[in-house]
């Protein structure tokens, strides 16, 4: 890792005339939470490395409003709507990734009948899309045989019924997957939607992050493989809870794959 | 007096269908005191998950040993009813066993050999759920919105199951010509002896009993319906008709709302100008009580057979917390309940009871426990989504209320001054391109 990233953003691309192929939505969390960060900037690499014509919104870009919706804030969200809308409409954008499923999820459904129709992908869909056009390959590198459990974020799978994509490109490291007793559309959530990210728990007798820490922790896996900064962080905070985070590590595919090729 | 047991059949009949077709009638009423919605989109897939979901149970079989046993109940459920058609019929014309000289010995036999063959599989699955109830006590039975009257509710259908099961069999062990006719009698040949002992007359006494006690069995159970988690029976039908199509992650937009934002978006508009029109304001944002909920959800809440499914998927109920997503719904169809007898017994207009769904049924502290996760939506079988019930509720709490949980205000002030769920400056928004 060495090289400066190339992150251009639009109002760099207007200017000089330009429209990228695809918007990458950073999000919140990928904007500013240190440990999310690390993805943008890993999905940053692949998509550079792969000579991928994006841009970001950068300044301009502002929360979907998603968290305010799922706490019953519908004026709050309908105003970031509505105000996120105007921003990608004016740069006339047509496909949107992001690595967010909750960003996702929102762009790509709840947007529309506000005015904003975009094609929008989640960055394991689009990374296996760059890798069925060849424009990215894939090593397995250091994660070679080893064992990995994908945790189903509930707004890409249960959601939006997207369980294959992280999928392909896990076992394309040649690791082996191994399953949890709960996957796909019966994945126990991490804890972190519906706004519980930003409160503590109602009382209880455990943490849900715990519960599905110890759920991955049961298929015995080096790594567990997450496809959302939220359940990222939360089941982070469960390895940590077993005291295992000195042999288990917690892992978006994007950094998954950019860290096999040494990005 | 010839005629004396056909008069008596149909008056039972008319009384049963009657009694049954007043409670249909209130169930209507009761359902249609939610919001409209509309649901008139997309026919054939709506037609398509009917005959999957209701029809071809696609999601009982989730769990395969309940879901198999289901889907013998629910097969002896339908075809045994082809038999009470003849019982209909027979008590209506005096006849006796009347699709008999329809259908010709050998295909007549091949039916009531299959009914026989279905009641006996009907027994043996009633009482692998009696003992998953009762002896297992398996653990979504036993939560705490189940003690009381729905654990009854569980049992007395199952003992009504038996209990018609065995008149059947018995009606037609105890049916001489018919035994000796020795066609279909495949599993009544074997209980047939337990009678020979009888005279004549009296296992023909007890024939006509047993053939009396199954239909007014069934006309009971029929009226029982509107009173239980058995409604599903019917309403499975109609509810994954009106099922959401949508993808699970996509939360209705409020028109109210996007009319008001727009509002205070368009820098043009006079605020001052009176709304265009007024029919699209609605009195309050979000449901606080079931009349503020759209049909579709007390459809879902009659519809609900209470199996826990939901709940026993649930992450939060999982970890202890107070929310339980058939709760949500057992709840809502009670709140319902409630208020259909308070206007029945008040001339047809709802008096205030000074109650509502909101504190005095579901509390707060369950609605905020939710994390949207949709589990339940997955795993409910009859396409009921108690997610959107939650969401309305706390778009009350926090729209009209404004009581959201502190940290979750927090948050949302952020969102609204700073463009994002912590207090970081939209500014900074592009320095993790420049960091290392
Ligand atoms: S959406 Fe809410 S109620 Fe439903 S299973 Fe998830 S946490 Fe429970
Ligand atoms: S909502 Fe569905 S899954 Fe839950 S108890 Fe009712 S029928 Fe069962």
């Amino acid at each position: 890792m060495s090289e400066q990233l190339k992150v251009p953003t639009m109002a760099q691309l207007m200017a000089e005339g330009k429209q990228p192929e695809v918007l990458f939505w950073v999000g919140c969390a990928g904007s500013f939470d240190d440990r999310a960060k690390k993805i943008t900037k890993a999905f940053v690499k692949l998509l550079n490395r792969a000579n991928v014509n994006f841009a970001v919104l950068g300044t301009e870009e502002s929360c979907t409003g998603d968290p305010a919706k799922r706490a019953g804030n519908e004026f709050l969200f309908q105003m970031q709507a509505v105000t996120n809308i105007e921003v990608l409409n004016a740069y006339e954008i047509k496909t949107v990734v992001t690595t967010c499923p909750h960003c996702f999820n929102t762009l790509k459904n709840e947007y529309p009948s506000l005015g904003g129709s975009y094609t929008v992908m989640h960055h394991t869909q689009f990374l296996k899309n760059l890798l069925d056009e060849g424009r990215l390959s894939i090593e397995g590198g250091q994660f070679k045989g080893k064992r990995i459990t994908f945790h189903d974020p509930c707004y890409l799978g249960r959601a939006n019924n997207v369980y294959e994509a992280p999928r392909d490109l896990i076992r394309k490291l040649d690791a082996e997957l191994v399953e949890m007793k709960s996957c796909k559309s019966r994945g126990l959530c991490c804890g972190a939607g519906g706004a519980q990210m930003f409160k503590d728990a109602e009382p209880g007798n455990k943490e849900v992050n715990i519960e599905r820490t110890e759920q991955a922790l049961e298929t015995q896996p080096e790594i567990i493989a997450a496809g959302c900064p939220f359940c990222n962080t939360m089941m982070t905070d469960g390895v940590k809870n077993k005291e295992k985070e000195g042999q288990i590590k917690v892992m978006d595919v994007a950094e998954l794959i950019a860290n096999a090729q040494d990005l | 007096m010839q005629y004396l047991p056909n008069i008596l059949f149909a008056i039972a009949l008319i009384l049963g269908l009657g009694y049954f077709g007043i409670n249909v009638k209130k169930l209507i009423r009761n359902i249609k005191l939610g919001q409209d919605v509309d649901v008139s989109d997309d026919k054939n897939q709506r037609f398509n998950n009917m005959a999957r979901i209701a029809l071809g149970q696609s999601k009982m079989v989730v769990r395969p040993i309940a879901g198999l046993m289901h889907i013998i109940v629910y097969v002896g459920f339908v075809i045994i009813n082809l038999e009470v058609l003849e019982i209909i019929i027979d008590g209506l014309l005096g006849t006796h066993r009347i699709f008999l000289g329809v259908l010709g010995k050998s295909l007549y036999g091949i039916f009531i050999a299959s009914f026989e063959a279905l009641a006996v599989l009907v027994l043996f699955a009633v009482i692998v759920f009696w003992l998953r109830r009762n002896i297992i006590k398996l653990k979504r039975f036993m939560s705490a919105e189940m003690k009381g009257w729905p654990e009854n509710d569980g049992n007395i259908i199952l003992y009504f199951e038996v209990i018609l099961m065995c008149l059947f069999l018995t009606m037609n062990a105890t049916d001489l010509p018919f035994q000796e006719m020795n066609s279909g009698n495949l599993v009544s040949q074997f209980i047939a002896p337990w009678f020979s002992g009888f005279t004549e007359g009296t296992i023909h006494i007890i024939e006509r009993s047993a053939w009396w006690l199954h239909i007014i069995g069934i006309l009971i159970f029929l009226n029982y319906l509107y009173f239980s988690k058995h409604l599903h029976i019917l309403l499975a039908f109609p509810n994954t008709y009106f099922g959401k199509l949508k993808p699970k992650g996509e939360l209705n937009n409020l028109e109210s709302v996007t009319a008001e934002v727009k509002l205070m978006m368009d820098p043009d508009a006079d605020p001052f100008a009176a709304p265009a029109n007024p029919d699209t304001i609605p009195a309050k944002f979000g449901a606080s009580d079931v009349t503020d909920l759209n049909w579709v959800q007390l459809l879902n809440a009659y519809t609900c057979t209470e199996c826990g499914r939901c709940t026993s998927e649930c992450p939060a109920n999982q970890t202890g917390k107070k929310l339980s997503p058939r709760k949500i719904m057992m709840d809502t169809r009670d709140r319902l309940e409630e208020i259909g007898k308070n206007i029945d017994a008040n001339g047809g207009t709802f008096k205030d009871d000074g109650k509502q769904l909101l504190n005095d049924y579901i509390t707060p502290e369950e609605l905020w426990a939710c994390t949207s996760c949709n589990a339940c939506v997955e795993a409910c079988p009859v396409s009921i989504d108690p997610l959107s019930i939650i969401i309305d509720m706390r778009r009350y709490l926090v729209m009209e209320q404004s009581a959201a949980p502190m940290e979750l205000n927090n948050m949302m002030t952020n969102v609204e001054n700073n463009g994002a769920p912590w207090p970081y400056n939209q500014m900074d928004r592009l320095n993790w391109a420049n960091e290392n």
